[in-house]
């Protein structure tokens, strides 16, 4: 880590440092492009993939905190740039040494009004294109009269705007139309069985064939980030259920690890042990359902029926340890609500013996099938330089040959002890996708084999003080969802709520490059495409 | 023994004797008319209930089980609900053209079935180009289909109408040939006159080789004609919604959902008169014991049994392959079987003349 503050010393002699878990660099904002092509070209920095950007506003200024990864040494790093502008803040965007920084972007601008100049997109990502303020500005106005609920149909632009500097230093916006005049539009979502939840694509389409994709979320926009300022330390992790609501469990997992690491609570090695089970059963019963689903996508209806016998099972373990079959609600600060089911033991071991036995079938039934291998393999090739540039992690990431398995790049709790393998297909079509998500089933099966006859005595959950209040200061915690790399990103100043929750979920980058992945394929294709990323609007849409 | 032709020409002769000709002739059409329409209704319920029964046995499901014994009033029940449904009418659609859709694909359907043979002299018509009556009437649907998509003022039809249109035709051209194949085999066209020529062996056997892959193409262009999976693009659900028909509701859509599966059923009834011998029971030759306990059997029964025993194999298609991409069927179509087929009139033709058949 020295070795990298020396480097960026030496080449930007005004950037200031902040030691810590991670490394964060303050950088003025016309240094900043310059430092972010540095970070992404220097060789052994090569920091490739950007994790999140998260807005900040401290009151006295504005900014943005940008965690960087590097896809060769796993190397973390935070830059801080701010401004001091209330009126009209603005930054340069860094959209062209991380492609996926387009949206991210977007999502500050949005939330704190914050101009990204150069970015070529600067519309609202989330809310509505009327809408007054940017919520988490600290002095937002929250009285219903600001915003009141509309009544008529949400106005439609079908144009975007960029901002460039000239050199005189004026700021000029500038309007760039999406779509070409004469373009066959097809609007496919926010109600379409394909779209998975309340997501829209607009898609221009040449016959059959797609010319451009504008992906538009927000339809179920929740603010959780903005409701969790608002709320207790304990309280903010009930909403990790709500966003990807398979990963339920490796969610509360993020963030009690990173209350915990806060507080400095030593979590029991039971309570450990649990905490993986249930990650891993999650994962295989995500899993399932996407199988499931994306074949059903495709027309194969029955392999749905097949893939949540599996899923059910998993489901009726849970339900009778947790008490809930979607929601769990489990994880807690200091360990997990309540104890294992005296059965649990005995379920999941029965869960074991009929995996192997299912995966057969899916292989026969679904992978070996001509048809599917027609409409699967070859499509949607995603190589790993657009993979770390989109920041698609997960199995979507590894099908593509990157290995972006947290539990591997940075363990956490008792990962570093398992022995299972990080799947990584170099493919990256749909077929790498799906074959990979079967592949982790067993990775996670091998897991959860591992520990089921070795849970530890001792509690479940270790005393905690009644009222939590976390240190001033911010923490970074990353795991591995269902479906890629979620962090959270805590800023406390020691009060009993936090004064920034960003969650930084896998699934926006997997919407996101829906569009780099269909052009030129046909519409049968954005189905297939899309289904094999595998994202849940609810994660995009937080 | 089961000639139906003898039935309907006393009915005649006794009409004949208390009334002039032409009024005999009109009550008979009536008649015909009302009972075709009932079998074709009764057919359809079966069919949706035969469907879903098969479909809940592959997903390890029990299927409908509630609304009457063993769940045989489920149907019923679905298309009372689907009569009393509201007919929605849509802005800025061309009102007669959306209304007509659904009539020309019923009325496809429905002529299709007057050349079916349902048993010896159970024929609503029976002339010499019968099958060719067959193939033309048939096509009629894709117009309804192609009206109904173009009609709804909607991109989802419309994409779903023209993916139906190319699709149909393309798959004209194989059932055709196939049928042709079978056609040069019978030495004639009429429906008649195919199913006697198989009195004593079904032309699946003697015909071997040509027949067999022309059965075979026949049933992939079928399943392709029909719309069902794994050629269901046009109303691909998670693509176009429900394609074509996604803006009909009440009886429009319902005639819609009825000709889908009667036309399920046609497929399978041609595909049972060409190959399997229509009517005809099973005969082997040489077992003479065997040959007469199945005529005993009716002739019905032979046919309809064989067009459900087909009609099983294409819902099983259905629900076990997933769905092909628009250019993947297309040139399946016209890069694979339309050769093939081309090939196995040719092979045909030398089976014939050669004499090389049973």
């Amino acid at each position: 880590m020295a070795n990298i503050q020396e480097k960026i010393a030496k080449q930007f002699p005004e950037a200031t440092f902040e030691e810590g878990e991670i490394l964060l660099v303050n950088i003025p904002d016309d240094k900043w492009h310059d430092l972010a092509q540095f970070l992404k070209g220097d060789e052994t920095l090569h920091f490739d993939h950007l994790l999140t950007i998260v807005g900040m506003d401290w009151v006295d200024k504005f900014g943005c905190v940008y965690y960087l990864s590097s896809s060769t040494s796993n190397e973390l790093l935070s830059v801080k740039v701010t401004t001091e502008d209330r009126e009209q803040p603005m930054l340069q965007s860094v959209h062209d040494v991380w492609t996926i920084a387009t949206t991210l972007e977007r999502e500050v601008y949005d939330f704190f009004g914050i101009i990204f100049l150069n970015n070529p997109d600067m519309r609202r990502l989330f809310l509505s294109i009327d809408w007054k303020g940017y919520p988490l500005r600290k002095d937002y106005d929250m009285s219903p009269e600001n915003n009141p609920v509309p009544r008529e149909n949400e106005r439609q632009e079908d144009v975007t705007y960029t901002y460039v500097k000239d050199e005189k230093g004026n700021v000029e916006k500038k309007t760039v139309t999406i779509f070409e005049p004469n373009d066959f539009v097809v609007n496919i979502g926010p109600q379409h069985p394909a779209t998975h939840g309340v997501l829209r694509f607009r898609t221009a389409v040449n016959g059959e064939t797609i010319k451009k994709i504008d992906f538009y979320s927000g339809y179920i926009h929740r603010g959780i980030e903005k409701l969790c300022e608002g709320l207790t330390y304990p309280q903010t992790l009930h909403f990790m259920d709500r966003m990807d609501y398979f990963s339920g469990h490796q969610y509360h997992h993020a963030l009690c690890l990173a209350y915990e690491k806060a507080l400095g609570i030593e979590v029991s090695r039971r309570a450990q042990v649990i905490r993986v089970l249930m990650d891993e059963l999650a994962r295989i019963a995500s899993h399932c359902l996407f199988l499931g689903t994306y074949c059903m996508d495709l027309g194969a209806t029955t392999m749905l029926f097949y893939t949540l016998r599996v899923r059910e099972q998993i489901l009726d373990i849970m339900e009778r340890t947790c008490g809930a079959r979607m929601t769990f609600n489990y994880g807690c600060i200091g360990g997990v609500m309540q104890d294992l089911h005296e059965d649990f033991v005995k379920d999941v071991k029965e869960l074991l013996a009929v995996i192997p036995k299912n995966i057969k079938e899916y292989n026969e039934l679904f992978i070996g099938n001509v048809i599917a291998k027609g409409r699967l393999e070859q499509v949607g090739n995603l190589t790993k330089e657009d993979a770390i540039a989109y920041g698609v992690t997960g199995p979507s990431g590894r099908a593509s040959g990157w290995a972006c398995d947290v539990r591997k790049t940075h363990p956490y709790s008792i990962y570093n002890e398992l022995d299972f393998e990080e799947v990584v297909y170099t493919e990256g079509d749909s077929m790498a996708r799906t074959k990979l998500r079967i592949a982790e089933i067993e990775q996670s099966a091998k897991i959860i084999e591992q520990l089921i006859d070795n849970i530890p005595e001792g509690e479940y959950c270790v005393k905690v003080p009644k009222v939590i209040k976390l240190p001033a200061g911010h923490w970074f915690q990353m795991v591995e969802g269902c479906r890629g790399a979620f962090g959270v990103y805590i800023e406390s100043d020691g009060g009993t709520s936090p004064v920034r929750l960003k969650l930084a979920p896998p699934c926006l980058p997997l919407a996101n490059v829906v569009d780099h992945l269909t052009q030129g394929s046909k519409i049968a294709d954005l189905i297939t495409i899309s289904g094999s990323l595998d994202y849940i609007v609810p994660d995009i849409d937080r | 023994m089961y000639d139906f032709s003898q039935v309907t020409s006393w009915i005649h002769e006794l009409l004949l004797t208390i009334m002039p000709e032409w009024l005999a002739v009109t009550i008979e059409c009536v008649a015909i008319g009302l009972i075709l329409l009932t079998v074709y209704a009764l057919l359809a319920l079966f069919y949706i209930y035969f469907e879903r029964k098969v479909c809940a046995a592959f997903q390890c499901r029990l299927g409908p089980n509630r609304v009457g014994p063993f769940g045989l009033l489920q149907s019923f029940a679905d298309m009372f609900k689907m009569l009393i449904k509201e007919i929605i009418r849509l802005k800025n659609t061309d009102r007669f053209l959306f209304a007509l859709a659904p009539y020309l694909v019923i009325l496809a359907s429905m002529l299709s079935f007057a050349v079916l043979p349902w048993g010896e002299g159970m024929q609503i018509i029976d002339f010499n180009i019968g099958i060719f009556f067959l193939i033309a009437v048939s096509s009629i649907g894709v117009l309804g289909i192609l009206l109904a998509g173009w009609s709804s003022n909607n991109k989802f039809t419309l994409i779903g109408a023209l993916r139906s249109g190319a699709q149909m035709v393309s798959y004209e051209l194989s059932i055709g040939l196939s049928v042709l194949t079978m056609v040069a085999f019978a030495g004639t066209m009429s429906v008649t006159g195919i199913v006697e020529a198989q009195a004593n062996m079904w032309f699946i056997f003697s015909g071997h080789i040509p027949a067999v892959i022309a059965f075979v193409i026949y049933l992939i262009a079928g399943t392709a004609e029909t719309n069902r999976g794994p050629f269901d693009l046009p109303e691909a659900e998670s693509e176009l919604t429900a394609g074509y028909h996604t803006e009909y509701s009440g009886l429009h859509f319902g005639y819609f959902y009825l000709a889908e599966y009667l036309n399920l059923f046609i497929v399978s009834g041609v595909a049972a008169l060409l190959f399997f011998g229509g009517w005809q029971p099973l005969h082997i030759p040489g077992w003479e014991s065997f040959n007469n306990v199945m005529a005993y059997i009716p002739p019905t029964v032979w046919f309809v049994g064989k067009a459900i025993a087909l009609s099983f194999i294409i819902i099983w298609f259905k629900w076990t392959f997933p769905r092909l991409r628009i250019d993947q069927l297309l040139n399946l179509e016209w890069k694979y079987l339309l050769p093939i087929n081309l090939f196995n009139l040719v092979l045909m033709v030398i089976v014939i003349v050669y004499q090389l058949h049973f």
